[in-house]
């Protein structure tokens, strides 16, 4: 069974019909990415999954479990964890406060204290910077935190929505890294993308989004060498 | 690149802003004229602040004249450079710009009746202006002097930090004393001696203070913790013993003290509400009303249609649980709101309770506009004390009670949901809090707590109007917790005796309390934006990058 199975979703903003019949699935310790232009419906995805919004139509199981319809903390609870677009930090409080914000549905306290110390390994930068108001810390450290908050509540499935936007190219390849190493300890990922480069050559399976429609998918090999992606996404000829 | 940087700064200390100095005197000569034109300085001239030398009307005169000399002193050269004398000179000349304004309204004043206009450009106004000795005689003293005190704000620019702010505390407590002693104990201000004795006593103890009492910290924290937990036990029982003996100033100071505390009372619900979960609540004083009510329909015998007659003590349990449950229902409709939105339906809400309790549809259950009489007293006094001095203990328990919770939940997890509820509600929301719920409870201890003042107020009173329940009852108790600081429970303290208290103990002031709290809150804003007595983050926040 699939750890997320996403079936025939419609998410609506009032009357704009953002999501029209998504359906994805994520396997146990993958990497799959969502790629898409502006405005095709990535971020609304993953925002459905975690219950920030609901949809209108089909189902969303987590192992087994329907969860579209619960709301958004208690699909954190069910270890389904987002680092939203735009790195969306606690500004006013403390890198140190803002994990343990990250932490929040939790009770154990040596797990939470052994994930603290797994994210300040992966982002040694945010260790040095404990005390520091989170809104001060530059675009990467931020992005850094918005990735170590949601692994710090242990998820099955971390939803990832753009961590590259905005990085300069060295912080983008270590970013990248850090998401393939998380995924190697064993946290399934669903990454969405603008860098379409980065993401296929990173994940195992890939979707293309296109006006609230999925209009291709297949391994992330298969879909950098499609002629179709290289022309849209990858900027190829 | 470290040369660059250095040279950098040298260059930035030799550059002087003398047209900044000017634009701050200017600024200083309009406040001036101001004050003067809606009638301050003549409505104060009659009470004493140091005997035979100085009127509140001209302390305030002179606050703007050191204000802003002192301001004009430092805008000479940045924050962050000294401009070494010659802020004495930038101080003068602020000081002297102020005084040539003023004397060019006397002048103008003099030719043209302004009393169209301005009812308070009087001759009694050109008179003190004049200190008075007239015109010419008078304009040249008043320059003089204005110049005099403009060097002498300047030269506080010059003074080491330490011993600037013992100066200026030692300066601002010579007037509060004063206004102390004469509000409460029917005294007439102090005398010159008095002013200098008090002057003195207070910059010592500062000065004093802030070169032992970092020490002094330093080795309490050194004690081992018994001993620290034995010290922290001494100074709570002394605050204590304090709070309990407050009475003892007599009955008038009694009642004052008692309005300030419903305010820290309801300063801390709704610093619950704005400063913990950053929720706009303008409509705080419905359930202050409601609070109120509630005793005044469960206890006065007035009320034919259900006669309980309860005990206020009976009643008070109720009162809370309308609180609670007023706050819930308020909560559910708003719970989609943010912001401003958020701030207007609150503002509403708390309109519409007014106006129900007035309205003819009620009038036979809560006496319209003859709102409720005839409250029962809390506790009867015993005797040669009066019902406000014995209301103070009931004021006192609700305010450590009050504080107790907001402290509990401060750093409780709940705190935590409404810090990170305050920062980014979709954030906090998808890192598994429950909205619904936080903000559900947020509203409710902060409506509980405001009720606890309504029922507090309806037996201060023993009778209660819809008309005590305006907007700016909600609007003070914002102003409250914005002056004292966001968030910060002392804060709330401090801003109640400094926008509550003091108005009460000025009488002459009440015409000006509005313009007064306007000023201070845009003062504030631009100056001090966290606050008298801010919440340690929000300093962080505010003045990050400033040096300390
Ligand atoms: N809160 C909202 N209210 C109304 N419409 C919205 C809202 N959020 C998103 N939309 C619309 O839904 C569509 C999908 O938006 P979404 O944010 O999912 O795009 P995206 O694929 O993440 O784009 P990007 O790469 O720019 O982040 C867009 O047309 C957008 O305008
Ligand atoms: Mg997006």
């Amino acid at each position: 069974m699939a750890l997320l199975q996403v079936d025939d979703i419609h998410t609506y903003y009032g009357a704009i019909h953002a999501l029209k019949g998504i359906s994805i699935h994520v396997d146990k310790g993958e990497i799959v990415t969502l790629i898409g232009a502006n405005g095709a419906g990535k971020s609304t995805t993953l925002n459905t999954i975690c219950g920030v919004v609901h949809p209108r139509h089909g189902t969303i199981t987590l192992e087994g479990e329907e969860i579209h319809r619960l709301p958004a903390h208690e699909i954190v609870m069910r270890g389904v964890a987002q680092a939203p677009e735009g790195r969306r930090v606690f500004g006013r409080l403390t890198v140190a406060e803002n994990l343990e914000m990250g932490a929040f549905t939790r009770k154990d306290k040596e797990g939470i204290k052994r994930d603290l110390e797994r994210v300040y390994a992966l982002f040694p930068r945010l260790k040095e910077r404990q005390k520091q108001l989170a809104g001060t810390l530059s675009g990467g450290e931020q992005q850094m935190l918005a990735i170590g908050r949601a692994l710090m509540a242990n998820p099955r499935l971390l939803l990832l929505d753009e961590p590259s936007m905005g990085l300069a190219p060295i912080l983008v390849d270590l970013i990248f890294d850090t998401i393939k190493e998380i995924n190697a300890q064993g946290t399934t990922v669903l990454l969405v993308e603008q860098n379409a480069l980065m993401a296929l050559s990173i994940a195992h399976r890939a979707y293309v989004l296109e006006t609230g429609n999925i209009v291709l998918s297949g391994t992330g090999k298969e879909l950098l060498n499609n002629p179709e992606v290289m022309k849209a996404y990858l900027g190829v000829e | 690149m470290t040369a660059t940087t250095l040279s950098r700064t040298a260059e930035k200390e030799t550059t002087l802003h003398w047209s900044r100095v000017v634009g701050t005197g200017l600024i200083g000569g309009v406040v001036a004229i101001y004050v003067g034109l809606v009638g301050m300085i003549e409505a104060l001239a009659g009470r004493v602040v140091i005997t035979g030398l100085l009127t509140t009307g001209q302390v305030i005169l002179l606050g703007v004249y050191l204000l802003m000399s002192y301001q004009a002193a430092q805008k000479l050269t940045g924050a962050d450079a000294k401009a070494g004398p010659l802020s004495v000179v930038a101080g003068a000349l602020a000081g002297l710009i102020i005084s040539i304004m003023l004397a060019l309204l006397v002048v103008i004043g003099q030719q043209i009746n302004l009393r169209a206009m301005f009812i308070n450009a009087s001759p009694r106004l050109w008179e003190l202006l004049t200190l008075g000795r007239g015109v010419p005689t008078g304009l040249v003293l008043l320059m003089a002097l204005g110049a005099v005190l403009g060097a002498l704000a300047g030269g506080l620019a010059l003074l080491p930090s330490r011993l600037r702010r013992a100066v200026s505390l030692g300066l601002v407590a010579v007037p509060i004393v004063s206004i102390l002693n004469t509000a409460l104990f029917a005294g007439r201000g102090v005398s010159a001696l008095g002013a200098l004795l008090i002057f003195a006593f207070f910059t010592a103890i500062s000065y004093g203070w802030s070169s032992v009492g970092g020490q002094a910290r330093e080795r309490v924290a050194a004690l081992p913790s018994g001993q620290q937990r034995l010290l922290k036990m001494i100074g709570w029982s002394a605050v204590a013993l304090g709070a309990l003996a407050l009475p003892l100033l007599g009955p008038y100071p009694s009642e004052i003290i008692d309005t300030v505390g419903i305010y820290v009372l309801m300063g801390l619900g709704l610093n619950i509400v704005v400063g913990f979960a950053g929720l706009l609540d303008l409509g705080y004083v419905a359930f202050f009303a409601l609070g109120a009510y509630t005793i005044g329909i469960l206890t006065s015998p007035e009320i034919t249609w259900l006669p309980l007659h309860l005990t206020w003590w009976e009643a008070l349990p109720i009162a809370i649980l309308v609180g609670v449950i007023s706050g819930t229902l308020l909560g559910i409709p708003v719970l989609q709101m943010r912001g401003d939105y958020l701030a207007i339906v609150t503002l509403g809400f708390g309109e519409i309770i007014r106006l129900i309790f007035l309205s003819d549809w009620l009038k036979p259950l809560v006496g319209g506009s003859n709102g409720i009489t005839r409250i029962p007293r809390a506790v009867p006094p015993p005797q040669g004390f009066s019902d406000q001095q014995v209301l103070w203990y009931i004021v006192l328990a609700g305010i450590v009670v009050a504080a107790y919770i907001a402290t509990r939940l401060k750093y409780s997890r709940i705190g935590r949901n409404w810090m990170a509820m305050r920062e980014d509600e979709d954030v906090a929301q998808a890192m598994g809090i429950d909205l619904v719920k936080t903000k559900l409870l947020a509203f409710a201890t902060g409506a509980a707590l405001s009720a606890v003042g309504g029922a507090i107020f309806a037996t201060k009173l023993t009778s209660i109007y819809p008309h005590s329940f305006n907007l700016l009852v909600s609007i003070n108790v914002l102003a409250v917790i914005i002056v004292g600081g966001m968030g910060s429970i002392p804060g709330v303290l401090v801003g109640a005796l400094a926008l509550v208290g003091l108005p009460e103990l000025l009488r002459e002031f009440a015409e000006y309390r509005l313009l007064v709290y306007g000023a201070v809150l845009v003062f504030m804003m631009l100056k001090r934006p966290e606050g008298l007595l801010p919440e340690a983050r929000r300093k962080l926040e505010l003045h990050e990058g400033e040096e300390v």
